[in-house]
């Protein structure tokens, strides 16, 4: 079935004036899978990430989302296709709410028109308070429902990290694209995280971008490793922590 | 004590429309960090179209309506058509074209309407309430611009806290590149941010042409003293702007009726750099902790 195929990029390449950033990159996600990108500062990661949500438009190469190729992809589509994505630096609306911030993440599934929200039509107040409730789940979900009324730049980086993925979940996403979901995190906390990823694939496809091997080595089904734009091993967990070209590339770091 | 009441209802009279000026600049400033200068221009046009309705037999009203809704239309015109294509340019480029849009908007005015002076009806009485023996400087028309300006603050609190749309403009104020992220259409909400910016300055224009006379250039003071109030509260929040300008309303006021109506202008550029020498991000600029 072709729904089934998950995310695919193939042959993407991008260039930034002369440089390669990303070089024929090819890649899969399956449905209910985690994938793992990883390689050393530099290496194209977030490149890579900036095309599959459409910042970046590639030089070469295809996106198919569940069997269907995603031409020139604009960012705010990507919602709508069932796609989220988390940034490094969060990005979260500093002067809202927590609340707040989640319900712009649930606005996918706003069903009534703009011109009836503007005018705050009867049907759109049900609508909003349908909204809300998803969001306050969400909320639940992450442990921080107890913060949901408070302005998110009061809060410590470890709930803000919460909200944003609470943000980016609101819309109900069947792929999520982590941003380095682990960094800033204590050990405890960055266990919470894998936990939670581990829950999350039972309803999404997740490829995330990690610096700390053990969260990766623990969550992701599959890993591709990325060296001056070029994938340069693929494969499991076991696979890649004794691949020869990784522990070249990392030459020095400790994997897992 | 009689004189001190008279300038301080003037002042809260003046200060109620610097606020609505104060409040379209705001606007956009928040969404897109241009200073529009052209919506001091953009408001005249639009008190023209009303006068052109009112002077052809139609009521005060519907003159009323039709600028508002001329400016609503403006704004959004001078959005998705002008500042668009500067999308991604230094934002210097916007603030150049809004200057270049104020000299064309003034040319066309005059060519349409003509340079000369024309008088503006009001729908109210422009004479003091008496109170016994005295008349005090509040008029009805004075009461309707207050009650106006606070209404359109109302509005907009009701809009941005309170629907699903005025939560997807705040978002794509504060972080448009995440805001698209999360499906919203961010071009959108920024063309709807210009045509309200649009419509509370074309509000401005009509209180101040009330029982007054109309010219081109009868706004242009206006954007001096609606942008002063902006920095006074800090040009990044719509309840500073409303109270930056009732502060320089009051202000002015006092200076122009215990001191000279002719320092009111100097007096408000020394509010102005008495403000960015003292608190340069407005009065009402919260303490930012320092980063260590």
């Amino acid at each position: 079935m072709a729904a089934e195929t998950g995310f695919e990029m193939s042959g993407v390449t991008v260039t930034f004036g002369g440089l390669v950033a990303l070089s024929d990159v090819s890649l899969a996600v399956g449905p209910n899978q985690v994938l793992g990108v990883i390689g050393p500062n530099g290496a194209g990661k977030t490149t890579l990430f900036n095309v599959a949500c459409g910042f970046v438009r590639p030089d070469e190469g295809r996106l198919r989302w569940r069997g269907t190729e995603l031409r020139a992809l604009r960012p705010h589509q990507l919602a709508g296709h069932g796609i989220a994505r988390t940034l490094q630096d969060l990005g979260l609306f500093d002067r809202m709410t927590v609340l707040e911030n989640v319900l712009v993440g649930a606005t996918r599934h706003a069903r009534t028109s703009f011109w009836s929200g503007l005018f705050a039509l009867p049907r759109h107040g049900r609508d909003e308070r349908a909204l809300t409730e998803r969001a306050m789940a969400m909320l639940d979900e992450l442990g921080i429902a107890d913060v949901a009324r408070r302005p998110v730049a009061s809060l410590p980086y470890p709930v803000r990290k919460r909200v944003a993925l609470a943000r980016a979940l609101a819309g109900d996403p069947d792929l999520l694209l982590l941003d380095e979901p682990a960094s800033g995190l204590s050990n405890d906390e960055m266990a919470e995280i894998g936990e939670l990823i581990g829950r999350l694939t039972a309803r999404m496809s997740v490829m995330l971008v990690e610096h700390h091997m053990d969260l990766v080595m623990s969550v992701c089904h599959d890993i591709v490793v990325l060296d001056f734009g070029k994938v340069i091993a693929r494969g499991g967990p076991d696979e890649i922590r004794e691949h020869p070209a990784v522990l070249d590339a990392y030459l020095g770091e400790d994997v897992g | 004590m009689q004189q001190l009441i008279t300038t301080v209802l003037t002042g809260l009279t003046l200060g109620a429309v610097y606020a609505a000026f104060a409040l379209a600049l705001v606007l956009i400033w928040r969404a897109t960090r241009i200073v529009n200068f052209a919506q001091a221009p953009m408001a005249m046009i639009t008190t023209y179209i009303a006068l052109v309705l009112i002077d052809a037999g139609m009521s005060y009203w519907v003159g009323f309506a039709a600028a508002l809704v001329s400016g609503l239309v403006l704004g959004a015109l001078v959005e998705r058509f002008v500042i668009r294509h500067l999308t991604g340019k230094s934002e210097i480029n916007a603030v150049i074209l809004t200057l270049g849009l104020f000299i064309v908007i003034h040319a066309l005015a005059a060519l349409i309407f003509g340079a000369r002076y024309r008088s503006f009806p009001a729908p109210f009485g422009l004479r003091g309430f008496q109170v016994g023996d005295t008349t005090i400087a509040l008029t009805g028309f004075g009461v309707f611009t207050i009650l106006s300006v606070v209404g359109v603050m109302v509005l907009l609190v009701l809009l941005f806290r309170g629907t699903d749309v005025g939560l997807r403009m705040r978002a794509s104020a504060f972080n448009q590149e995440m805001a698209r992220l999360l499906g919203v259409r961010v071009g959108r909400m920024l063309t709807l941010g210009w045509a309200l910016a649009a419509v509370v300055g074309s509000l401005s224009g009509l209180l101040i042409a009330g029982g007054g006379l109309v010219h081109p250039s009868y706004m242009d003071g206006v954007v001096v003293y609606g942008f002063v109030a902006a920095v006074l509260g800090g040009l990044d929040s719509p309840p500073g702007a409303v109270a930056g300008g009732v502060i320089l309303g009051l202000s002015l006021s006092l200076v122009s009726g215990y001191v000279g109506s002719e320092l009111v202008p100097l007096a408000s550029l020394v509010i102005l750099m008495a403000v960015l020498l003292v608190r340069p991000g407005g009065l009402f600029a919260q303490v930012r902790e320092r980063r260590v």
